[in-house]
């Protein structure tokens, strides 16, 4: 709670998921159309319009201020719009849903510092943050089945860390840590994965995985990325949306976006 | 049925090193106090004095309480500086069971009222002494009273989140207000003498050798079980779920464990565990009185499981055991010395040896391994 990140303040943690699935019959999973979002009389989101598919894996970039991080505590309802419509597919009104419900119906967000079991090893923390009965009994008498060791090792090979299974988390490296959180997120199965600055810290070695990692979830999950490191962005290569004092400024490819006069004179050109 | 349990606890054992060697070393203790005791002629150098098997019976019950502390503490990090009114309460109800035992052989020869109510002029028993005279309700007394206690306490700190030192305080709080109750004598315990001169349990003298060493054996049993049972919580999920509360509440909170639900449980355990080491060291000692609800008390049992390390359990009985027995050799050599003593251990361990003796030797025997691993040579690495 010290970090400040305690976006569970709400008592009750029903992890049941709202009745019915996500509806992506129309393509987009994620839909935000004039979301305005005020702090005191200054637009941190000014009817901002975005839409993510479904599988997508989009790249937001913008400068310090543009509301890019606002914009996932939207999404993810820490943070209540002031103006416009946040669905989550088809049917899901995001802004009627607690944050605990946001979650359950998978929207999963991690943040820029990992947090991670330092005491546990790598094995532990994925087992801890697998979807099962939480309860306090239930956790006594728990006893992985076969299936979900299987899961387990899944996500494992996924993120990269086969051979630190058994390694404590806290002997890891920065982006070994960052990654062991993105499997702690996968093993909730989550439908749409919000990533805040992922690679600040890494080595370019670790970046490159970082790249690939968040590529192969590509099509299985949704995946937004906030990232302002531009290599990086260019090396996952996929449509990039610029924000800019609070709204869409320009979205497209890498190249298209970079080319534009207009993010160039707000943004790269600086 | 004895196979059983007999492959869960060989399961439970395998990584735990120093279980091993701490169930070990009570098992030929237990064998071999009851001997030097009851078998080896008092003229023989070799024989225990019945009030040293009472002493080691008492190490024995403070092993249980630590065991119980460091559960809390060690691995749910919820530093609790008022477990001695748990340990208390199970010592009182085990008192009042006791107390009933008298009968008509107290001072005054009342059949019914133990001495003190009688001092004081009541006349019948109080409601909440009914049912002591059964051993089965004592017992049950024994869990409950200070489950019970833990529930309500825990249900309300830990719904509303507090934790760290507002905790400890609160706790410390807690077992000064019972203290200060308990003083009083229309509480109906004893006030400050508390309840004594006891005379059998279950039928058998207390003074009597045999059912001091029979107390001793159920001292080591009840450790031996309330450590295995620790264990089976700690290496279960459970256990991996507290560890990852205390090293990041919200972040558990996040992946949906109810936290104040597990922290309450494992109080409430830890609470139940204290009450029967309690109820254990009451009739080794023969009195049981509200100074052992002083909070130094509480404080003392944190510097034990401090010294031997938190977070392996046996770490907490290898602390009861040094630092009650340096207590014991104080207060008979330099009693106005020992308070210094203990805070002079407390800053020592905190600063040198953050993770107790049992952290120090592991730390030792990795250096060892790593100096081993370095000699025989780096090829096989690759
Ligand atoms: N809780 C808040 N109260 C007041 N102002 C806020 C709050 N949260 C954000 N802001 C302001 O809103 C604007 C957008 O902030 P936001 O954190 O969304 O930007 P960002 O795009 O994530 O920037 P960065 O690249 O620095 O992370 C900033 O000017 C910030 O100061
Ligand atoms: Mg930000």
């Amino acid at each position: 709670m010290s970090d400040g990140q305690d976006p569970m303040n709400a008592e009750g943690m029903a992890h049941t998921p709202p009745e019915g699935g996500v509806d992506t019959s129309h393509g987009p999973i994620l839909y935000l159309e004039n979301v305005s979002v005020s702090f005191d009389g200054f637009k941190a989101l000014n009817e901002l319009t975005l839409y993510v598919d479904d599988g997508e894996l989009r790249c937001i970039i913008g400068p310090n201020g543009a509301g890019k991080t606002t914009m996932m505590d939207v999404i993810t309802g820490k943070t209540r719009p002031d103006a416009g419509t946040v669905f989550f597919g088809q049917t899901l009104d995001l802004a009627r849903l607690s944050e605990h419900e946001i979650a359950s119906a998978g929207i999963w967000r991690k943040f820029q510092k990992p947090t991670i079991f330092l005491a546990h090893t790598v094995f532990e923390n994925l087992e801890l943050a697998m979807q099962a009965d939480k309860g306090v009994w239930a956790s006594l008498r728990a006893c992985l089945s076969a299936e979900q060791r299987d899961r387990i090792d899944e996500v494992l090979a996924l993120i990269g860390l086969i051979g630190q299974r058994g390694l404590r988390a806290q002997s890891l490296s920065h982006g070994q840590k960052q990654w062991l959180e993105i499997g702690m997120l996968l093993m909730q199965n989550p439908r749409l994965l919000l990533v805040d600055e992922p690679v600040a810290g890494m080595t370019h070695q670790e970046m490159d995985r970082t790249a690939e990692l968040l590529t192969s979830l590509a099509g299985r999950h949704s995946v937004v990325v906030v990232e302002h490191d531009m290599d990086f962005v260019r090396s996952i290569a996929r449509k990039v949306t610029v924000l800019h004092e609070g709204s869409v400024l320009a979205e497209g490819s890498m190249d298209q976006v970079q080319s534009d006069p207009r993010v160039i004179e707000v943004y790269l050109g600086a | 049925m004895s196979m059983l349990s007999h492959g869960i606890v060989r399961t439970l054992l395998e990584s735990d090193r120093g279980g091993r060697i701490f169930l070990l070393i009570l098992a030929a203790v237990a064998l071999a106090i009851p001997v030097a005791n009851l078998v080896i002629p008092e003229s023989s150098s070799l024989h225990l004095s019945a009030y040293t098997v009472t002493l080691l019976g008492k190490y024995l019950c403070y092993a249980l309480l630590a065991v119980a502390l460091d559960l809390i503490w060690g691995y749910c990090g919820i530093l609790s500086l008022g477990h001695g009114a748990f340990f208390a309460l199970g010592g009182y109800a085990m008192g009042m069971y006791l107390m009933r035992q008298i009968g008509d052989r107290g001072v005054y020869g009342h059949p019914e009222l133990p001495d003190f109510m009688v001092f004081l002029n009541w006349q019948e028993l109080p409601w909440y002494w009914y049912g002591f005279d059964q051993f089965w309700f004592a017992l049950l007394m024994i869990a409950l009273a200070p489950g019970l206690l833990a529930f309500v306490f825990g249900w309300f700190a830990f719904r509303s989140r507090v934790t760290g030192v507002y905790l400890s305080i609160i706790t410390q709080a807690l077992t000064f207000a019972l203290m200060l109750a308990f003083f009083r004598n229309d509480m109906g315990f004893g006030g400050n003498n508390g309840l004594t001169d006891f005379k059998d349990i279950l039928g058998f003298n207390l003074q009597s050798d045999t059912t001091r060493v029979a107390l001793f054996l159920l001292s080591a049993l009840a450790l031996a079980l309330g450590y295995l049972v620790s264990r089976y919580i700690v290496n279960s999920k459970l256990g991996r779920v507290v560890v990852a509360v205390r090293d990041a509440e919200s972040r558990a909170r996040f992946i949906g464990y109810r936290v104040e639900h597990y922290k309450l449980w494992v109080f409430v355990f830890s609470a139940v565990l204290a009450g029967i080491a309690g109820a254990l060291y009451v009739p080794q000692v023969g009195i049981i009185n509200p100074s052992e609800f002083s909070p130094l008390n509480s404080i003392e049992l944190v510097v034990c499981v401090a010294v031997g390390g938190r977070g392996t359990l046996y770490g907490a009985v290898l602390g009861a055991v040094l630092v009650n027995y340096a207590k014991t050799w104080f207060t008979t050599e330099f009693p106005e010395v020992w308070l210094f003593a203990l805070g002079g251990l407390f800053v020592l361990v905190t600063i040198l040896m953050p993770q107790g003796i049992v952290g120090l030797f592991a730390r030792l025997r990795g250096r060892a391994a790593a100096r081993k691993s370095a000699e025989s040579g780096a090829g096989e690495a690759t």
